[in-house]
């Protein structure tokens, strides 16, 4: 199995992807840096909760979520993942002091999933109101759906 | 002196019309629904509808209603047009109370008429949970001769007078006052179902 | 003091400098810069002396009429210059990525398509082309429905960047640009109406092709387009790039670097125009762009002039790919026939009984895609647009997020307003060009 900067990787429909653990994480994003991956194009997560069954390589555990980076190298015209495994409740360092463009992305998933970033400059909502509780895109949290009322047509 | 106390208190339709401010009172409304100024209140897709209907191609200026007055104290309708999300909605509250009577609301596209395709917790689910519209304009979105067929039917609306009689009439609509509920001490948290 | 009025846009306080510590200042501003540890700790035991520091924090919009949407911006002015700002968004947010994980993978175009509302093709161009990955068929679309997408997708940047023209005059004050802008636009969307049925929000671009085939005298209908666009494009050039004031309301307003630009994560004209000659059509191509010919065309100082010259040169670019595009149409099918992707044609459904039911289950339950995990980029009008997709082998998408451009773009915002005056702000926004459809999904 194939590593990069002692973290296994993985092929994802040709595209190359790389699975640290948390602890890799910031150490591996700075070598990627070094690499040539010089812009972040994007930072989400995803819950897994309701699909366990999903294809990692050995000796990576699944966690509930991933948070998922893309870095695309410029020079080189390359593009690599990260994907992170993250358990409720766990910190994630900000990749803040590398990629400064990368503060509005984290906001998001924090927003969006919960997941705290530590390091990071302003940690607030982004999307939602600031006093909105919960987790919009979590698996647990509903649609918040309404039920569509339709009237009693009396007879014409 | 009494007439002038009319006047003041209930506007023309208090009066006890003759001839002339029976005319006058027609004249008050046919020059209102020509010359009524649309207050910008674009969000979404609809928004980029809304300025294609004031370009040249469609252009509204034939109603009298080219000019979108950012100040919405000097405008007399509000054209909701897009989703209004939750953040959105006091703002939206906000503006409707700036504007000036008589004041009108046309709810362009199905995200304002009812929330749309966008059924969840993100969209308010029709603007009229917000502010009480005259005139729905389905269609996502519109385009912009149905915005103009939902113009023109307020405009008729106006010029009849039909909307301020029914208004006065109910006590519901835009004179209604809302009170600021009476904040609780502890946030009420909204709980949505779970999976 | 109890006060007559009280407004309430929803929290997010920018605090004053005089609030604020050195350390947290200065990274905003020199966030791009590597501190080293021992300075980053030497600056957070300095203070600011508050009372040299008078400063104003006003709030523009989120209802302005010169914002491009719903974007509330807290500024912080010292007089008229602006020191900080701090954009505010999430007035749009729609949940398009949770609605996502609902809808069938059919049906996800109608989504996705509503978030970059002036560019909804594109959005179902980069949605189908994820799916087509996970799906494995991405090779063996036709070509016909390839260069289709090809020209919907040029057409699109076409009448969005037209857009911008009309808005960016009509947030500097040429206003006349405004109904010529959007003259130019009703051709292209007539167009459109002609082709998918809808001026906007088309969903026309599906995963394993086009919705229908392109009608009969579209070659005309396209040659008029070109033929009405170009000439008229030299007129606005000259109303525009060439008058003295326009210049000197954009030249060197909004200033950002390269360096800046990438560790912001900015793509699309904003990055092009610090001279950094990135562009996904052809640096890392999709559909057929490698076989098209077409410059790239980059500034070179950064500033809201560039990004306008840029996006009024990249449609005369648009128009010569669109000419190339008409010469080599291929002719073919608009759509992969794979049973269990694409819906049967239509009249195949009266005579087989396997037609009907493929037909049945495509529009109700839904094709599945295989298990996996997918992210596919495009250049869209406003930069790189992603959408990445997991699926865990059912017929709705588990996860589906746009990396959308203006989200990111408008991280650019507070560097480029940074020492400018406050009437340059709304220039500023305006070169950036966002829409926040895309940026709160």
């Amino acid at each position: 199995m194939e590593q990069i900067h002692g973290c296994p990787t993985g092929d994802s429909r040709g595209q190359l992807t790389v699975f640290p653990s948390l602890e890799q994480y910031l150490s591996l994003v700075k070598k990627l840096v070094d690499d040539g991956y010089t812009m972040c194009s994007d930072v989400t997560a995803v819950d897994y909760l309701t699909y366990r069954g999903r294809a990692l390589p050995e000796g990576i555990a699944a966690k509930r979520f991933e948070v998922v980076v893309n870095l695309l190298a410029l020079e080189h015209r390359k593009r690599i993942r990260v994907r992170l495994q993250v358990d409720d409740g766990d910190v994630v360092p900000s990749l803040f002091d590398l990629y400064p463009g990368s503060e509005a992305m984290e906001r998001e998933v924090y927003d969006m999933f919960g997941i705290t970033f530590s390091g990071h400059p302003d940690l607030t909502r982004i999307l939602m109101p600031e006093d909105w509780d919960g987790y919009p895109l979590r698996k647990d949290y509903a649609m918040g759906r309404i039920p569509v009322q339709f009237k009693e047509t009396g007879a014409r | 002196m009494g007439l002038v106390n009319d006047i003041l208190d209930e506007g023309f339709s208090g009066l006890q019309h003759n001839f002339i401010t029976g005319k006058l009172e027609d004249l008050v409304r046919w020059s209102r629904s020509r010359s009524s100024w649309p207050a910008s209140f674009g969000l979404a897709c609809c928004a980029i509808e809304m300025m294609a209907t004031g370009a040249a191609h469609y252009d509204i200026s034939r109603f009298g209603m080219e000019v979108f007055r950012a100040s919405p104290r000097q405008a007399d309708i509000m054209i909701v047009a897009g989703r209004v999300s939750q953040k959105m909605a006091p703002v939206l509250r906000q503006v409707y109370d700036q504007m000036m009577e008589p004041k009108w609301v046309i709810s362009m596209g199905v995200c304002a008429s009812s929330g749309g395709m966008f059924n969840n917790y993100a969209i308010v689910q029709g603007v009229d949970q917000v502010v009480p519209v005259d005139v729905y304009a389905p269609g996502c979105p519109p385009t912009p001769e149905t915005l103009i067929h939902a113009i023109e039917t307020l405009h008729g609306l106006i010029e009849t007078g039909e909307l301020l009689k029914r208004r006065n009439a109910s006590g519901a609509g835009a004179n209604v006052h809302v009170e600021a509920a009476p904040v609780p001490a502890q946030p009420v948290p909204v709980i949505l179902g779970t999976r | 003091m109890t006060l007559v009025q009280q407004t309430n846009e929803g929290g997010q306080e920018l605090l004053p400098r005089s609030e604020q510590t050195a350390k947290q200042l200065l990274r905003e501003v020199g966030s791009v810069l590597r501190m080293s540890e021992a300075e980053a700790a030497a600056l957070e035991l300095q203070e600011i002396d508050p009372d040299t520091d008078q400063t104003m924090i006003i709030n523009m919009g989120p209802q302005h009429p010169s914002t491009h949407g719903v974007l509330r911006l807290m500024l912080e002015l010292q007089g008229e210059t602006v020191l900080r700002c701090k954009p505010i968004i999430g007035y749009l947010h729609t949940g398009m990525e949770k609605t996502g994980e609902e809808l069938s993978y059919m049906q996800g175009g109608t989504n996705v398509t509503r978030m970059d509302y002036l560019s909804p093709l594109n959005n179902e161009l980069v949605f189908s082309l994820a799916v087509e990955k996970l799906l494995g068929i991405e090779n063996d679309i036709p070509e016909r429905a390839v260069w289709m997408r090809m020209l919907l997708s040029e057409l699109n940047r076409m009448a969005s960047h037209l857009l911008f023209l009309a808005t960016n005059g009509m947030d500097i004050g040429a206003v006349s640009m405004m109904i010529y802008g959007w003259r130019e636009r009703e051709e292209v969307l007539r167009f459109f109406q002609k082709v998918t049925g809808l001026r906007m929000n088309h969903n026309f671009i599906r995963p394993g092709g086009l919705a229908a085939d392109l009608p009969a005298g579209w070659r005309d209908d396209v040659l008029e387009i070109l033929d009405n666009v170009a000439p008229r494009l030299d007129e606005y050039d000259v109303l525009m790039t060439g008058q003295p004031i326009w210049r000197e309301r954009l030249q060197g307003v909004g200033v950002i670097t390269a360096q800046e630009a990438i560790a912001l994560s900015a793509t699309g004209p904003t990055l092009r125009s610090t001279g950094i000659p990135w562009d996904l059509r052809r640096d890392q191509p999709y559909l057929r762009y490698n076989e098209v010919d077409f410059d790239v065309i980059v500034g070179s100082y950064g500033d809201a002039f560039d990004r306008y010259a840029i996006r009024l040169n990249e449609i005369r670019e648009s128009m010569r790919i669109v000419r190339q595009i008409l010469d080599r149409m291929p002719a073919g099918d608009y759509r992969i026939q794979d049973k269990k992707v694409t819906p049967p044609p239509r009249a195949r459904i009266d005579e087989s009984m396997e037609a009907l039911i493929h037909h049945f289950k495509i529009f109700t339950e839904g094709f599945k895609v295989p298990e996996g995990e997918v992210y596919v980029a495009i250049e869209s009008p406003r930069g790189e647009i992603g959408c990445y997709i997991v699926s865990d082998g059912t017929s709705n998408p588990y996860r589906m997020h746009m990396r959308a451009p203006s989200f990111v773009n408008i991280q650019c915002l507070p560097h480029m307003m940074r020492g400018g005056l406050v009437a340059d702000a709304v220039a500023v926004i305006s070169s950036v060009d966002p829409v926040l459809g895309e940026v709160d999904r």
